[in-house]
């Protein structure tokens, strides 16, 4: 066969590709455990940044773990109804993940298109929130995860709430697909930093906590108000609308109010 | 021009025909990750295994590579190699991969891994090839870390993390440079490499008019 023949090049090409795909595949198996275990040792760190257990940068995966393991007690959540839940009554396996679970039919709600603010169009039924135990054991806050769309992607994130569920006590947004210097600037933690001591819920027990366009400033609504991120006004909003969401009435809200009427701190 | 010999095409990319400093290729990402000298080194480190390695591959098949599509078979080899650096880099340093992000997705269409399949690979046997990728790579890391040296240094005050000048905000004496963490500061100082690298080898001046 000549070399530039048509048959020829047919040939190399499909040994070629079956080659690469073979190599790009074996890769990819491989080394999918030890992605899904940083990907948990991730979501890990940033359920402990956002409650400020430890500091950005400076915790090793042993820190990250022990940590995790000594304070955190995760509480499963029936998102359609925000009551709390076991794993039995939910008949969900003991490595049950959330966030895998909104793959697959059986384990997903539709989100009603008026109720949906936040984008996703469906949720998984049931979702992980992470009690923070002080000493003694008493519930100091609640990390709980919200996600949302952006501008381009799906933003993923982390919000600590006070135990008496109406105070914002940190925040992390660990992965998304945003412009970077932009939409990006989600991940800066100076920004990040400056949603700890925000109010939640208004008078009326509504979610009045907001992303606003330019800087909340000193107004009295300012205890309610987050600066925008400039040049991001897509992805601000989609973060406030994920927050409206997660903490309203068809997210965690339920939970949340009902752990802030027992009073703070005494929940066990 | 004399045979290329393994020492000769391994070290000359680095000073005499630097990819970076004579051929200006690769820029790109060198603007993008060179902020912290963490990144550019894993950068630096991928883009050296992917021109070895698809210099090697590339020229051990080029006996078979039908004329007319031999861009496409370089681009598929390079496109692998790259996906497997990612995913290794997702498996080991998840850390620093979420750092560099699409960017090493996009050692892809980096000019300096193409330009020496096409340019070198497709002529020479696969040894020669991989030390002239891996000696490309040497010479783009070079520049690099130079630039993220002095970027991390004299924006952050660090280097690899550790800090070298205190900080004034954490109350030492160094005010940092916010120019040097923008992508526009690594134009400045590759061109003063440039500028350096010409005046030590007056050679690579290009001729004028």
């Amino acid at each position: 066969m000549q070399r530039d023949s048509a048959s020829f090049t047919l040939l190399v090409a499909t040994v070629l590709c079956v080659a690469c795909s073979v190599l790009v595949a074996g890769a990819a198996v491989a080394l999918r455990p030890l992605q899904v275990a940083n990907k948990r040792l991730d979501r890990q760190k940033n359920v402990l940044l956002a409650a400020s257990l430890i500091e950005r940068g400076k915790a090793d995966s042993d820190t990250i773990k022990a940590t995790f393991g000594e304070s955190i007690e995760r509480q499963l959540i029936d998102t359609t109804t925000g009551e709390p839940t076991t794993l039995e009554d939910a008949g969900l396996e003991e490595n049950y993940d959330p966030r895998d679970a909104t793959k697959k039919p059986e384990l997903t709600v539709q989100i009603p298109a008026e109720e949906d603010v936040a984008g996703i169009k469906k949720k998984a039924k049931y979702a992980y929130v992470y009690k923070v135990l002080g000493e003694g054991g008493a519930v100091e806050q609640i990390v709980v995860p919200i996600y949302g769309k952006g501008l381009w992607s799906t933003v993923y994130g982390f919000l600590s709430v006070d135990a008496d569920g109406e105070t914002v006590r940190g925040v992390t947004f660990y992965e998304h697909g945003e412009t970077p210097g932009l939409g990006g600037e989600v991940e800066n933690p100076d920004w990040q930093a400056s949603w700890v001591d925000k109010s939640i819920y208004g008078d009326a027990g509504e979610v009045e906590l907001s992303v606003i366009k330019g800087s909340a400033g000193d107004g009295p609504d300012a205890d309610y108000q987050i600066d925008g991120l400039s040049g991001a006004t897509i992805t601000s909003k989609g973060v406030s609308h994920m927050i409206d969401y997660w903490l309203g009435p068809h997210g965690f809200g339920p939970y949340l109010k009902s752990l802030g009427g027992e009073g703070a701190g005494t929940d066990g | 021009m004399a045979e290329p010999t393994a020492k000769g095409v391994l070290l000359k990319p680095v000073f005499d025909k630097n990819p970076i400093a004579l051929l200006v290729l690769g820029i790109c990402s060198a603007l993008a990750v060179t902020n912290k000298l963490q990144t550019a080194l894993v950068m630096a480190v991928a883009v050296t295994v992917v021109t070895g390695a698809s210099g090697a591959a590339v020229s051990a098949i080029r006996h078979f590579i039908p004329s007319s599509i031999r861009i496409i078979v370089q681009m598929t080899i390079i496109a692998s190699l790259v996906i497997v650096v990612d995913q290794v880099l997702q498996a080991f340093l998840p850390d620093v991969s979420k750092q560099l992000s699409v960017f090493v997705g996009l050692i892809i269409t980096n000019c300096i891994v193409m330009g020496r399949a096409e340019g070198f690979a497709m002529k020479n046997p696969p040894d020669l090839s991989f030390w002239d990728g891996i000696g490309n790579g040497l010479g783009y890391s070079l520049i690099l870390v130079i630039v993220a040296v002095f970027r991390e240094l004299f924006g952050a005050g660090t280097l690899l993390g550790y800090t070298i000048f205190p900080n004034a905000i954490d109350g030492g004496w160094y005010v940092v440079n916010g120019l040097m963490v923008l992508p526009p500061s690594a134009f400045f100082i590759i061109a003063g490499i440039i500028w350096a690298l010409r005046t030590w080898k007056p050679e690579q001046v290009e001729p004028e008019g």
